[in-house]
């Protein structure tokens, strides 16, 4: 009797243990209602594009649970750091998936990372809003997976148009040997026709590579009537002084990949003339007043100064867009991800930190070249230039 | 023909930071036997020190250069005493393996120290580039080589001079028997650590001007370095010198002449066939003569 005793007593203990945390988390999950999932590259070689994401993406969420939540449902974000490593971002996208049960996910931050789960968000039917570049992403249109960063299709575009209207018809290009840099080629060489433009040289270089002047000689002797460089810093800031130092007078283009006011700290007076595409927010203060975008522009750079005490970035941008579509998206689905994903997809005149966004059965970038705005470095600063 | 004196002068520049970087491993590795591949690692702190004291904290130049070589040869002791020395008795094996564990250390601590932004350092000198038959000298660059070969030149009379560098030699060449005759080996070890961190230090100096500093440069060039090393000869000090002169030129002149995108497979490719063709290197000895 008494050992019997002891046994219920036994197993009403290892029940209560194992159905504890259940409970537990049951009654944590009905507090918090909504999650969404983050990956983010915050260190590691893009940490330059993962950093402010991932700090926008914490600072849009405190916001929207301030202002009372969506349909009064609080919204919890679960973000993890992929550093820039595919397998890393596929190890937190089944965490997301399997583990967290997210109703959608923001990120990551590059075209690799980003190809690197696709499949697996496809597969799990959860919306994905990618912060990377790259025109693999939404081309062709995959139903579940979104992109709010400018194609460097825009951005090549908008370059080749100014070379246009400035007569230039000879270009010799110099890319970055990464995923960056190849898909910028790639754009490069292949819309070049479409602006009666030719592309003279191709050369590359190492992300880390401390010289290019070999690369700028053979370019020199090519004798383009302009030179594009397409990287992430510091390697184009590297391509400017070397321009300088070999005093090649001619003029350089760089992508919207160094639109940051680090390249003109790290270039110094080698800066001075280079013209590039950029989101408009480097320009903020530049834009007309009659720009639809200022507005919002202003709003955001204001938040991110007073709770990071730092300057915005455009790549913040591409995470503020997704977090504030994807919560229009939620509104009003009751947390079903079919919903939010036709509601994704039938966003409309949305406008945001990058453009205004018109997605569509067939366009899930939703931008237009206009994203862009084409500005040139004089005396250590951006100067816009006419359309 | 312009073109290709260019190469030669973008190669020759890249080539005596290699060297620099070379001499401090290959030295090392003479006198410890031990390959310290967190040697790009030190590198890279010379240059964001610089970065610091004289960019940011605005001393004039030859202070800053010494504090900076001073601060980097002390972490270089610290990493001796704290790391090496206490797995002494283990295999060859564990302490390389040390060295790549530091390496990973190294630059985890810089980046949280100095943030994951690269950074820019202005010129020595403000002197325009100088133009010879038609193509452009940066004037760092003719810094950067007198550097390399002062270096060089400076560790060989060390060696050969004085009566610590001899005892060093000694050490190489056979640690008992320098023991036995009154050498202190553990200091002479402690010794080739700093100076080998300090050349170090000294090179991402030199070469923090003409590209951009940032807290993960040290792995490529620590690699690039004992590339060098190996081409010419691991041991030894000049070979180690004429190797990265070697691969500075015939990167430059691979990436202008055949492809850029080959640029840094040729140093590898390189080392692939030097240690098929020659494992001793390129201007070793048949049998492995240090010194």
């Amino acid at each position: 009797m008494n050992q019997r005793k002891i046994n219920v007593f036994v197993w009403a203990i290892a029940v209560m243990l194992v159905i504890a945390p259940i409970i537990g988390t049951s009654s944590a999950m009905a507090a918090s209602a909504y999650k969404i999932g983050g990956i983010f590259d915050s260190t590691g070689p893009a940490s330059f594009l993962g950093d402010p994401e991932k700090k926008t993406m914490e600072m849009m969420v405190e916001q929207i649970n301030a202002s009372g939540g969506i349909d009064g449902q609080k919204v919890e974000a679960i973000i993890y750091d992929s550093e820039g490593d595919p397998a890393k971002a596929v190890s937190a996208v089944n965490k997301l998936l399997h583990k967290d049960n997210v109703l959608a996910i923001i990120g990551p931050s590059t075209t690799p990372t980003t190809l690197a789960i696709v499949n697996f968000v496809e597969k799990a039917k959860v919306p994905l809003i990618s912060c990377a570049a790259g025109i693999e992403i939404t081309s062709p249109v995959k139903p579940w997976v979104f992109k709010t960063a400018q194609s460097d299709l825009l951005a090549v575009a908008a370059i080749y148009k100014t070379m246009q209207a400035r007569n230039i018809k000879k270009i010799g290009i110099i890319t970055v040997a990464n995923a960056f840099g190849e898909s910028g080629k790639k754009q490069l060489v292949g819309q070049a026709k479409d602006f009666g433009i030719t592309v003279v040289q191709q050369e590359s270089f190492g992300p880390n590579d401390t010289d290019t002047t070999a690369q700028l000689t053979k370019i020199k002797s090519a004798s383009p009537d302009a030179i594009v460089c397409w990287g992430t810093n510091p390697g184009p800031a590297v391509v400017a002084k070397n321009i300088k130092q070999l005093k090649i007078n001619i003029p350089l283009y760089q992508s919207h990949g160094v639109a940051s006011p680090k390249f003109i700290e790290l270039a110094g007076e080698a800066a001075e003339g280079i013209t590039l595409p950029t989101g408009k927010i480097l320009v903020t203060k530049l834009l007309d007043a009659s720009d639809a975008q200022k507005k919002i522009l202003e709003k955001y750079e204001a938040d991110y100064k007073a709770k990071f005490n730092a300057n915005v970035s455009g790549f913040g941008g591409y995470s503020y867009d997704a977090m504030v579509m994807l919560a229009n998206a939620i509104k009003g689905s009751g947390g079903d991800k079919e919903k939010i994903r036709a509601a994704l997809e039938s966003t409309k005149k949305y406008m945001g930190i990058t453009g205004e966004f018109n997605f569509s059965a067939t366009d899930h970038n939703g931008l237009t070249p206009d994203a862009f705005v084409m500005v040139e470095i004089k005396g250590g600063t951006w100067k816009l230039l006419d359309k | 023909m312009q073109e290709i004196i260019q190469y030669l002068f973008s190669g020759i520049t890249t080539g005596s930071i290699y060297a620099v970087i070379a001499v401090g491993l290959s030295m090392l590795y003479s006198s410890t036997e031990l390959i310290n591949f967190s040697h790009g690692e030190f590198v890279m702190l010379g240059a964001m020190g610089i970065v610091t004291i004289w960019v940011h904290l605005a001393l004039p130049l030859p202070l800053a250069f010494a504090l900076t070589v001073a601060a980097v040869a002390f972490m270089g002791m610290l990493f001796e005493r704290l790391a090496i020395r206490t797995a002494k008795k283990h295999q060859p094996i564990t302490l390389v393996i040390i060295t790549v564990g530091a390496s990973i250390l190294l630059r985890g601590v810089a980046m949280i120290i100095w943030g994951k932004d690269p950074f820019s350092v202005p010129q020595f000198s403000s002197h325009e580039s100088i133009e010879i038959a038609g193509a452009a000298l940066v004037p760092q660059s003719l810094f950067i080589v007198i550097a390399a070969f002062i270096l060089a030149g400076t560790i060989h009379l060390f060696f050969k001079q004085t009566l610590t560098g001899k005892a060093m030699v000694a050490c190489a060449v056979n640690k008992k028997a320098a023991w036995l005759s009154g050498i202190p080996s553990e200091t002479m070890g402690v010794l080739a650590f700093i100076i080998s961190t300090g050349t170090g230090a000294a090179a991402g100096i030199f070469i923090a001007p003409i590209t951009m500093s940032s807290y993960d440069m040290g792995t490529i060039l620590g690699l690039k370095g004992f590339c060098a090393a190996m081409i010419g000869g691991l041991g030894s000090l000049w070979g180690a010198f004429a190797g990265g002169i070697l691969l500075g030129v015939l990167e430059s002149l691979g990436a202008g002449l055949i492809s850029s995108g080959l640029k840094d497979a040729i140093a590898f490719i390189l080392l692939l066939l030097i240690l098929y063709i020659c494992p001793g290197g390129l201007f070793s000895a048949k049998v492995a003569k240090r010194f």
